[in-house]
């Protein structure tokens, strides 16, 4: 009987090395999609080669995709038959979308899946947490990065508090020859997701806030989220002449090229601003309201991975997926696509000093994710558009807070049950 | 005596009705179709009858939208019909002047536009008039008109107003060619007839060339109508298919592309996708049976 088994599984490995001489052309190729389009190179030059010396003779492809257009671009293919093999996940309902229709693969108890603390996997669970279909790559945190060189001409010091900061923004633009904020409107997206989640944390402490708006005890209209939009409306006026038609790509230009004294942004535009050695960045979180206050940052589960349902190489993409959750994965991801955060429980030394302090915030202030990124996008009207919206009207000084949060919680109310 | 049945038209129409009914007709009635359904959270699609289409127009949320891009499309189709197409007849009637020079140069510059991609476009002409960047300021700098720059793609009064000029800056190349090709077409002999009898120039232009181009003028404007009820890829190459600020470029292209496809954490409805889609075939098939019926029918074919 043994003997019979051991001569199964010896025809059977004699078959899998048969084909696998045969050429990898057999198993196909891994291709992966992604909406990571700046990190291109350092999968295809890093990650990938760093794959292949445990797996030689998988192919693997990264493909991304413009961010905005990623989703979209990912449900037409997922519906057409086209998508990769390894999709990249959003966090929360975008990916649970997906995965209420049958496009993912559940990924609870495969290989690496163990890796990570319950708290990472929670943005890529069902909401009884019973499935996970993502495995958790990274986080990135939100924040303001500075001009060293120019704070030390203008002989300014990063904010702790509001009133300090706006002392700085009012510096920097007396002195008339840098703008204080790099910031544009014209994408919309960064209005919301860099300035009103990211400092907006501190008005409605974090995750309380952001617990209250589920579970139906607090409302747009409430003062803490009024307040973030009055404070939103006073940065707007601190930014260039003409931000409304600056894109996002404007403002990382301006500011890596010393136009601009504060840049707010988060530690995915490290790597970015790092190809300038020229450029020296310092990083503060999030004022405070007050001195003393308790400082919440936007620790955000930004991306995950997860297999195709209908993938045609699944086993290959479940080697990679074992990979990724490897302490090598975190530690090569977090030092070489600098400004993400692994989200495994791996022990891993952070080389680049600045991603090194903003990862140190988690220690002194509280983190929460990005206020409207669960279950709050789920309806009709999508918040996430709304608040790009309205987000970039109030920076433009084209609507009053109040109207603001009125319009969001509006829309918020029609489809939210606990809101009515 | 009985005829023999025509087999050989049918032969010879057989591959372009195929072909059309394929990939065109058949495409176009599924749309139809499909635009009676709606889909559930697991992705199945269940009959709805017309749901789909009141909710485009009565519930507030969705008829807004609509009508925003409703309304922002006609602009849009006006700028064009009052700029790009006048301006197309002047330069034809320019260009079909004897004896100018660098006539051809001029009519190929002008052309060049039409051949580059729109995503092309858009993005030289987000760079030229780009606040931080863009050579518009230095531009009116140098003519002492730069204090009036203003980031005319980003605020809600002016964004519309710049696209649609982009888009006539670019397209005018076709009106001008069509209209060109017709006033060459005009026979020689009436015009020297009209010079012999003392006809000044004006006048043989409104009086005689004109009338003769009517056709291609109203040609020209049905294909602006469908082009501009039909137009997408500027717009979302400028300002995304979010079409901001708050909306004030979005045309019914972009509300399509936003309602099938989704955008960031929108996700795409195929069903309420391709009732928008309905909606826009049935504006553009208002439009061109108004045209057959209260212009092509009246056109007067001169006999020379």
């Amino acid at each position: 009987m043994q003997q019979h088994a051991k001569g199964g599984v010896a025809a059977r490995n004699t078959l899998l090395a048969l084909l696998l001489a045969s050429g990898t052309a057999q198993a196909g190729t891994l291709t992966i999609e992604s909406w990571r389009v700046d990190d291109k190179t350092l999968w295809e030059t890093v990650l990938i080669p760093a794959f292949q010396k445990k797996h030689p003779g998988i192919d693997v492809k990264f493909s991304p995709t413009a961010p905005t257009e990623y989703d979209s671009t990912l449900n037409a293919r997922l519906s057409g038959g086209t998508a990769g093999d390894l999709l990249a996940c959003r966090p929360f309902d975008v990916s649970l979308a997906l995965y209420k229709r049958g496009q993912l693969e559940k990924l609870d108890g495969k290989a690496g899946m163990d890796n990570f603390p319950a708290s990472a996997k929670v943005a890529w669970q069902t909401d009884d947490g019973k499935d996970t279909f993502c495995m958790p790559i990274a986080s990135v945190m939100h924040g303001f990065l500075y001009n060293k060189k120019i704070f030390r001409e203008l002989k300014l010091q990063p904010p702790a508090t509001e009133e300090e900061f706006f002392k700085v923004l009012e510096t920097v633009k007396k002195s008339g020859k840098y703008a204080p904020l790099a910031l544009g409107t014209a994408d919309q997206w960064e209005a919301n997701q860099v300035i009103f989640t990211s400092i907006g944390a501190n008005y409605w402490k974090g995750e309380d806030g952001r617990k209250a708006l589920i579970a139906g005890k607090a409302k747009f209209t409430d003062p803490q989220f009024i307040a973030a939009w009055e404070y939103e409306a006073r940065l707007g006026s601190y930014l260039s002449k003409g931000a409304s038609a600056q894109t996002y790509g404007d403002s990382q230009n301006q500011f890596a090229l010393g136009k601009a004294a504060i840049y707010p942004s988060g530690s995915w535009d490290i790597a970015y601003f790092k190809q300038d050695p020229e450029l020296e960045l310092g990083a503060f979180n999030p004022p405070v309201r007050k001195a003393g206050d308790k400082c919440y940052i936007s620790d955000h589960t930004d991306i995950g991975m997860s297999v195709n349902k209908k993938s045609k190489n699944k086993e290959d993409a479940y080697k990679f997926l074992a990979w990724l959750g490897s302490q090598e994965f975190a530690d090569i991801y977090t030092n070489k696509v600098t400004g993400f955060f692994s989200l495994s429980n791996h022990l891993i030394s952070i080389k680049d000093p600045l991603a090194k302090q903003m990862n140190g915030w988690r220690a002194s202030c509280a983190s929460t994710i990005r206020l409207n990124a669960q279950i709050l996008n789920r309806g009709e009207p999508s918040m996430e558009n709304e608040l790009w919206n309205v987000n970039a009207q109030v920076l433009n000084g084209k609507l009053a807070p109040k109207d603001a949060a009125r319009q969001i919680q509006a829309g918020f109310a029609k489809w939210y049950k606990p809101q009515q | 005596m009985k005829k023999a049945f025509p087999w050989h038209v049918l032969v010879f129409l057989a591959p372009a009705l195929v072909i059309y009914s394929l990939f065109s007709a058949l495409p176009l009635a599924d749309t139809l179709r499909l635009g009676l359904y709606t889909t559930d959270e697991g992705g199945q699609h269940h009959f709805a009858g017309l749901a789909n289409y009141a909710t485009i127009l009565f519930d507030p949320q969705w008829s807004q939208s609509f009508w925003n891009a409703m309304w922002n499309n006609c602009k849009f189709f006006l700028i064009h019909m009052l700029l790009q197409n006048p301006i197309g007849l002047l330069l034809a009637t320019l260009f079909s002047l004897k004896g100018l020079k660098g006539e051809r140069s001029y009519r190929t510059l002008i052309f060049l536009p039409t051949l580059l991609s729109v995503v092309i476009i858009g993005f030289i002409w987000q760079l030229i008039l780009s606040p931080l960047w863009g050579v518009g300021q230095s531009l009116m700098d140098g003519v002492g008109i730069g204090s009036h720059f203003a980031p005319w793609l980003g605020q809600e009064s002016t964004a519309l107003l710049t696209i649609a000029l982009i888009s006539v800056w670019q397209y005018i190349g076709i009106p001008m060619m069509l209209i060109y090709a017709a006033l060459l077409a005009v026979p020689e002999e009436i015009i020297e007839a009209a010079h012999a009898e003392g006809a000044s120039a004006m006048r043989i232009f409104w009086q005689i060339k004109l009338p003769l181009i009517w056709p291609t003028l109203g040609l020209v404007t049905i294909l602006t109508f469908v082009a501009n009820f039909n137009a997408f890829d500027l717009v979302y190459s400028v300002k995304g298919a979010l079409a901001g600020p708050n909306y004030a470029t979005d045309i019914l292209g972009t509300f399509f592309y936003r309602t099938f496809f989704g955008y960031q954490a929108q996700l795409g409805s195929p069903t309420m996708g391709a009732a928008v889609a309905t909606m826009m075939f049935l504006v553009i098939l208002a439009g061109v049976g108004v045209y057959f019926f209260f212009v092509q029918r009246k056109l007067t074919r001169y006999e020379l």
